[in-house]
């Protein structure tokens, strides 16, 4: 087992070729047989992420080259520390959903049919961006991962979802066009597309910094960054509740996980200190626009969307905090964006599963639909709340040390302005959650109409929720694992 | 001076003409020509400058043959949408206000089918 372990063939390509069978296996397939692939899928899928992992224990950061084609011809799939984290988060968050929408499905049966199919495509869609490194390869997988997104945001024809994901496919169609036509520039001027050949042969040059400042733009645009966010609340509002974890928590993180990819492994010396600071600046308008519009939602899902535009802006902070800052203070960053991205998508896929199923139990998408519930669904609540208090950042949560590691840097750096910004989003994001439990323990005069959701769908959200709050407490080894990709760190 | 260059020049100006139609316009189908029209550009952008004093290059082919697989992909997940969208409102174009207005419009009627909570 061990040497097969260290020496025997790369699983990695089976991460992406496994949910590609699902999804065709799926479409052919008849309805009766939907649950026994997927479980199937699902399992397969989970046993190849925990070999990869074990693989990645034994031999350490390694690449696969496809057909092994060489580079500079060929693709190659390379898996680090973060891309292994970033796989065992995909794999964990997806599976939860689709036990959550398994059972959620039955009130959908039309959906039903092309779910299965579009969540495995966008499951091998985030598998090959993980892995990618290779920048025109990361552009087939931002648009495979775009169209089955939205897909899954029209899933349920109605007026509302239709125009959010005809807004949501312009708006990823036109970032993927700025990231192409910088690939076509960097291509032009340099001749190749790897990401680790291009880190030592890019230059400062115009055509250089006209494709990394187009490439940003359209990652900015596709992770919703402040001024360019306004896709994303109605898309991630109106899909149904395991799509809007899944789109919330993992797909948004995507274009980010590209961004840092792109600046600090790739082009480390072109990102001046001013640009930092400007990445870092709409991550901080970010913080508040989102946190400020997720205070005045009638909308429960509205409201935990916008939260999501508010927590996407603190990763934005790892720009500044890891640029001309000293060793010290860009590890600390370096592990608080990723423990922060990772502890958001673990607490807001919990989040949008536990709204999902308050909304199906009170039959209402608002606040005031809420009334009531402190009395029935204490267990529905709980999820909703573990997962808040990660958001929030209070101890021991995975959020609270994400933003503690954020806060020691900004400390170290002397970039005090962050600090504001960290604990005025806290403050923000505690009045949007305490406002949903208000809403809970108001009495109203109407008569209760109230469902008890299933059992599996309250259970899925709280899984996710205690992960995030566990990611406080054992965050020594995601910690570990996040700092042996640290960009110059290992060199 | 090669045979290239005006391609590449031709890609760069489709791509701002391609752009302004896509920011300019709202009916969809037409922002959808723009998109593909850009989406040329960006192709006739990729082949020409790789190939300026090099010589025929393969690899910006193989990758142009892949991104049209991917623009043509997009265009019919966008008809099918367009379509979807307009024959549930006869409605061309998004709107930008067309948000606070579904608000508004669906808060009684969703309050009426309680049944159907998504």
């Amino acid at each position: 087992m061990l040497s097969w372990l260290t020496e025997g063939p790369s699983l990695l390509p089976w991460l992406v070729i496994l949910p590609l069978l699902w999804s065709i296996l799926s479409l052919t397939a008849g309805q009766r047989l939907q649950p026994l692939i997927a479980t199937t899928a699902v399992g397969l899928i989970l046993l190849a992420t925990l070999l990869v992992l074990l693989q990645w224990l034994q031999r350490g950061d390694h690449f696969y080259s496809l057909g092994d084609w060489a580079v500079p011809l060929g693709i190659r799939l390379r898996l680090d520390g973060l891309a292994l984290l970033l796989l065992l988060l995909t794999s964990g968050i997806t599976s939860v959903c689709t036990l959550h929408a398994g059972r959620y499905l039955q009130e959908y049966p039309r959906a039903k049919t092309y779910f299965w199919p579009l969540l495995a495509f966008c499951w091998a869609a985030m598998n090959v961006i993980w892995l990618s490194a290779d920048l025109f390869n990361l552009y087939v997988g931002l648009e495979l991962l775009g169209f089955s997104a939205v897909g899954l945001v029209a899933l349920t024809g109605e007026k509302k979802a239709l125009a959010a994901s005809l807004r949501y496919l312009y708006a990823a169609l036109l970032g993927s066009l700025a990231w192409l036509l910088g690939v076509a520039l960097i291509y032009g001027h340099q001749g190749q597309l790897d990401i680790s050949s291009l880190a030592l042969t890019f230059t400062d040059s115009i055509s250089g910094q006209a494709a990394l400042a187009l490439m940003t733009l359209g990652l900015l645009l596709k992770m919703a960054a402040f001024p360019l966010h306004s896709w994303l609340p109605p898309a991630h509002a109106s899909a149904l509740p395991p799509v809007s974890a899944l789109l919330s928590g993992l797909v948004a993180k995507a274009a980010f996980y590209i961004l840092v990819r792109l600046w600090l492994e790739m082009a480390p010396d072109n990102l001046t200190f001013s640009a930092a600071q400007l990445l870092g600046a709409l991550g901080a308008a970010a913080v508040f626009w989102g946190g400020w519009m997720a205070c005045r939602q009638q909308q429960l899902k509205m409201l935990v969307a916008y939260s999501t535009v508010a927590q996407l802006g603190y990763l934005l902070l790892l720009f500044p905090l890891t640029t001309g800052t000293g060793e010290e203070a860009t590890r600390l960053a370096w592990e608080g964006g990723w423990l922060q991205l990772t502890s958001h998508a673990l607490a807001k896929a919990a989040m949008f599963l536990a709204a999902g199923n308050l909304v199906l139990a009170m039959g209402r998408p608002d606040l005031p639909g809420l009334h009531g519930a402190g009395r029935y669904l204490p267990f529905s609540l709980l999820g909703f709340g573990l997962a808040g208090v990660s958001l929030m950042g209070l101890p021991p949560s995975g959020g609270f040390m994400a933003k503690w590691l954020l806060l020691q840097s900004a400390l170290l750096s002397g970039q005090w302005w962050w600090i504001l910004v960290l604990l005025s989003g806290s403050a923000l994001s505690a009045v949007y959650i305490f406002k949903v439990y208000q809403q809970c323990y108001v009495e109203s005069d109407n008569p209760d109409r109230f469902r008890q959701p299933a059992l599996v769908l309250d259970l899925s959200a709280l899984a996710l929720a205690l992960l995030a709050l566990a990611l406080g407490i054992l965050s020594a080894w995601p910690q570990w694992l996040i700092s042996t990709a640290l960009p110059g760190g290992a060199a | 001076m090669n045979t290239f260059l005006p391609y590449t020049l031709a890609g760069g100006a489709l791509v701002i003409l391609g752009l302004t139609g896509f920011i300019l316009h709202r009916h969809l189908i037409r922002r959808l020509l723009a998109f593909n029209l850009t989406g040329s550009g960006c192709f006739l952008v990729m082949t020409g400058l790789a190939q300026q004093g090099q010589g025929v290059d393969a690899v910006p082919q193989a990758l142009v043959l892949t991104g049209i697989v991917v623009a043509v992909s997009a265009t019919a997940l966008a008809l099918v949408l367009i379509r979807r969208w307009y024959h549930l409102t006869g409605l061309t174009g998004l709107p930008e206000d067309i948000e606070p207005e579904l608000q508004q419009g669906d808060n009684p009627a969703e309050g009426k089918t309680q049944g159907a909570p998504h």
